[in-house]
């Protein structure tokens, strides 16, 4: 049973010189290998939350790259094949931002501004799921996706917002 | 009558806990004896206050009182009257006043049980825990309190809520409330938000007495002792939270997963990994006198993130800064973390010398060596963690853009680490305290070792054929045979005694039921492994639209639409159901399902899945969508989740070792628990 040997504390110490020494290296690879996971992941993994104006300013560069973007859906762009599941739609460049989202009367208003604006950066998505029970005109869709070459959006997620009356913080609800 | 009796007793309780705080400040606490009692009184007193506040928000619930801001938001006149008392914790402003409510009764706890035993250090005890009260009952009290009333302004018509009448308004009432989110309304989220806060506060008690320990300088064995024991029970409150939030969102978010790293999440398991890392080392201050100042920061640590916690989910910094920027609350928090936390680390430096270790390290291969590794692997996933979840904030402080990371970065990271801390758990236990050599560890290894492989064989040849998966399920496998084997070995040794096996088992566990009861904790984890690396590798997915009497096939089983029904219920939501039949590969029917979709007035929809559960895997329908034109078509989408319920069946094993651990041993806790027990029972009755 050697792994119950009761230890008293009083026992004098007989170590070596280097004792100390080599619990610091140990400890200290560890420590950087665990640093530099955190590091090369962060760098693969991590992902741009643009507004759809961001994205088409900087599409030349992004094409084929993994972003987030979020926008306003346009309600009479939205098409639905509910046999292959081909869900498409536009939605126009809306504020990200909380702040200027309250400044200008809060998401509800901010997202039936962004639609009539005829003005606003606009782009196609397409997504290949069930169509989300929120997926309505002027609700905020977030998608994570690709930009392909031709300025239109391929979304693999895709996440609704509606102005909400309830307050509480719970996990998003679709992935 | 009963918004007054509450803020009133809610305003009685925050100068209760300042009066405490401040007097222990103000005297010296081995002197002024009387002082110090009635310290204890008042910290004692809010108990009772803040218990009669609660009180109050729930009848004002009952009543429907809907003038009340906080009565408004988080009821309604159709919501059942148990929704209706657990609405206390439904909202923000409840909530926090509810974190408070705990927090007094934990602090009336620890005064009562630890007062002769721990006396000098109580006075530092009461000072801690009244100035966290404190900070709380602030918040409650000024930024978001749970009494405030709507008014509307006579000539704008704008209402808005407010504790006193402001000039030119008179009061407004709804006719009803929005009631509860109905994505709250699960008895898993009636149950998890109390045990997450229990564990939350349980973790606090740990930190005044270390606080305490610091400040008198006894940093001997006596706090740590009692530190242990009450992180434990938070711990085990905030483990049981933990797995009660996994369930609750494979239940009702409709993704088919249980865990997702978000930062809601995130943010009770920090602490819980902290906690974790702590629980381990201390063991090595017990037996060997060392790590005393690293304890000492992973309790500062637990403390910090247990706050940061709380701070995160309400305060909207998640969702952005500004926003953070915007309300008072987040800064408050951001404060009172940098204080507490500058605060403990000075005070950590100054008794640097009283904490100097009794011994050294000898050898790599030792129990010691090997719980420091687990404390520096347990502190990498908590860093990632917290990592994450900070990044799109601090990304968008310094480039003004929000970067996120999602999932795949906590996998890619936390993964590997939580795969070696695994192994670990199963090859610490099996290296000798001071010195151990190879040569024992293979005596003690070898035949697990061999039982690994053999099952190696099994889950080939069961379909597990990627090199991740094998390599998962061979850990898990491993760990769990070692465990299996500190068993077999204690039994087999008391049965030389002349006991029969279960005499033995009984009597092992009994005699040292920290050790074998933190061997259960284990096995539970390696059954929650196997689910995990079973649901997360082998999980596989599809999606149709079906006509009645179409099928989808997905993994060996067949599913049929047979028909879907749409009707209303009572509370105003719109039900549609689909019924489903589960058919095996010969086409024998296996049961039958009904996935649904709840939309509920508010516009909140609620995708309750259709499953069919089995120790082997789990056949979970979604019914996502059905389109009017095909009036009798609908969608579905279909996960299959290999051994997710041996994630279930683990938490369950986590728990029982958890408590066979924790137990109190001699008589005079029995008393203690017993005592606390009746008096939270009094308290529950009373509500």
């Amino acid at each position: 049973m050697t792994h119950t040997i009761a230890t008293s504390n009083t026992m004098p110490l007989v170590r070596s010189g280097g004792g100390r020494m080599k619990f610091i290296i140990g400890g200290l690879l560890i420590v950087g290998a665990i640093i530099y996971l955190i590091f090369t992941a962060t760098q693969s993994t991590a992902q741009y939350f643009l507004t759809v104006q961001e994205l088409k300013d900087r599409q030349s560069s992004l094409v084929g790259k993994n972003v987030r973007i979020s926008g306003a859906v346009v309600g009479e762009t939205i098409t639905y094949n509910a046999q292959t599941l081909e869900l498409k739609f536009t939605v126009a460049n809306m504020p990200a931002d909380l702040k200027e989202i309250d400044a200008l009367g809060g998401l509800g208003a901010v997202l039936k501004l962004a639609v009539n604006d005829t003005k606003a950066a606009r782009i196609n998505v397409y997504y290949k799921g069930p169509k989300p029970d929120l997926m309505k005109g002027e609700a905020q869709a977030i998608m994570d996706g690709k930009l392909l070459a031709d300025g239109s959006f391929v979304a693999d997620t895709l996440l609704m917002k509606c102005p909400t009356r309830y307050e509480q913080a719970i996990p998003d609800q679709a992935k | 009558m009963a918004l007054n009796l509450g803020l009133t007793s809610l305003f009685l309780a925050f100068l209760s806990a300042v009066y405490a705080a401040v007097v222990v400040l103000a005297i010296n606490p081995r002197k002024q004896e009387a002082w110090v009692e009635s310290a204890r009184n008042a910290s004692m007193l809010t108990f009772p206050l803040i218990t009669l506040s609660a009180l109050s928000i729930i009848i004002l619930i009952v009543q429907g009182h809907y003038e009340v801001a906080y009565v408004a938001n988080a009821s309604s006149s159709t919501t059942p009257w148990y929704l209706k008392i657990t609405a206390l914790w439904g909202g923000q402003a409840g909530s926090l006043l509810f974190w408070s409510w705990l927090m007094s009764a934990f602090t009336s706890a620890v005064m009562l049980r630890n007062w002769k035993r721990d006396r000098s250090l109580m006075p530092y005890v009461i000072l801690v825990s009244m100035i966290t009260l404190a900070f709380f009952l602030y918040l409650s009290l000024f930024i978001e309190n749970p009494f405030e009333r709507l008014w509307q302004n006579l000539s704008t018509g704008d209402v808005k809520p407010a504790l006193f009448q402001p000039a030119n308004t008179q009061l407004f009432i709804p006719r009803d409330g929005n009631g509860l989110n109905p994505l709250l309304r699960h008895i898993g989220m009636i149950i998890h938000p109390p045990m997450l806060y229990l564990g939350f506060v349980g973790m606090v008690v740990p930190f005044s007495f270390a606080i305490a320990a610091l400040i008198t300088g006894r940093t001997d064995d006596e706090w740590i002792r009692t530190t242990r024991r009450w992180m434990l029970v938070g711990w085990l409150f905030l483990s049981l939270g933990l797995i009660l939030g996994g369930r609750w969102a494979y239940d009702v978010l409709g993704w088919g997963g249980y865990w997702g790293w978000d930062p809601v999440e995130n943010a009770a398991l920090m602490p819980w990994l902290t906690g974790t890392a702590f629980l381990h080392s201390v063991m090595i201050q017990e037996k060997r006198g060392m790590l005393k100042v690293w304890n000492m920061i992973l309790i500062i640590v637990t403390y910090a993130l247990v706050i940061m916690g709380t701070f995160l989910t309400r305060s909207g910094v998640l969702s952005s800064v500004h926003a953070f920027a915007q309300s008072a609350i987040g800064p408050l928090f951001f404060g009172f973390i940098a204080i507490t936390f500058t605060a403990s680390m000075i005070l950590l430096f100054w008794r640097w010398d009283r904490l100097k270790s009794e011994t050294q390290l000898d050898s790599l291969l030792s129990r010691e060596a090997a719980f420091l590794l687990n404390n520096l692997l347990f502190m990498g996933v908590a860093f990632a963690t917290l990592w994450g979840t900070l990044f799109p904030i601090f990304s968008e402080l310094a480039t003004n853009q929000k970067i996120t990371v999602g999932p795949p970065f906590y996998n890619q990271v936390n993964g590997p680490l939580l795969a070696v801390i695994v192994l670990l758990m199963g090859i610490a236990p099996l290296v000798a305290w001071r010195k151990s050599s190879f040569k024992a560890l293979g005596r003690l290894m070898w035949i697990p070792a061999v039982l690994t492989l053999v099952s190696l064989v099994a889950f080939y040849l069961l379909g597990a054929r990627t090199p991740a998966s094998l390599l998962g399920y061979g850990i898990a496998a491993f760990v769990g045979f070692t465990t299996l084997s500190e068993y077999v070995r204690g039994v087999m040794a008391r049965m030389r005694l002349g006991e029969n096996v279960f005499v033995a088992l009984i009597n092992l566990a009994a005699r040292n039921r920290r050790r074998y009861g933190g061997y259960i904790i284990h096995l539970g984890v390696v059954a929650m492994a196997f689910g995990v690396v079973g649901s997360y590798m082998f999980q596989q997915e599809t999606q149709a639209s079906l006509k009645p009497g179409q099928t989808l096939a997905l993994g060996g089983f067949t599913m049929r639409f047979d028909s879907l029904a749409q009707f209303p219920l009572d509370d105003g939501r719109q039900v549609s159901r689909a019924e489903v039949t589960v058919l095996d590969q010969a086409g024998n029917t296996l049961g039958q399902l009904f996935p649904r979709h709840d939309l509920f007035d508010s516009g909140q929809p609620m995708t309750i899945p259709g499953v069919r559960s089995t120790l082997g895997e789990d056949f979970y329908v979604l019914l996502v969508g059905w389109e009017p034109i095909a009036a009798n078509g609908a969608t579905f989408k279909i996960y299959l989740n290999p051994l997710i319920n041996l994630v279930w069946l683990g938490g369950l094993i986590f728990i029982v070792g958890t408590l066979v651990a924790a137990w109190p041993d001699a008589d005079e806790e029995k008393r203690y628990i017993a005592e606390s027990v009746s008096t939270l029972e009094r308290a529950v009755k009373a509500s």
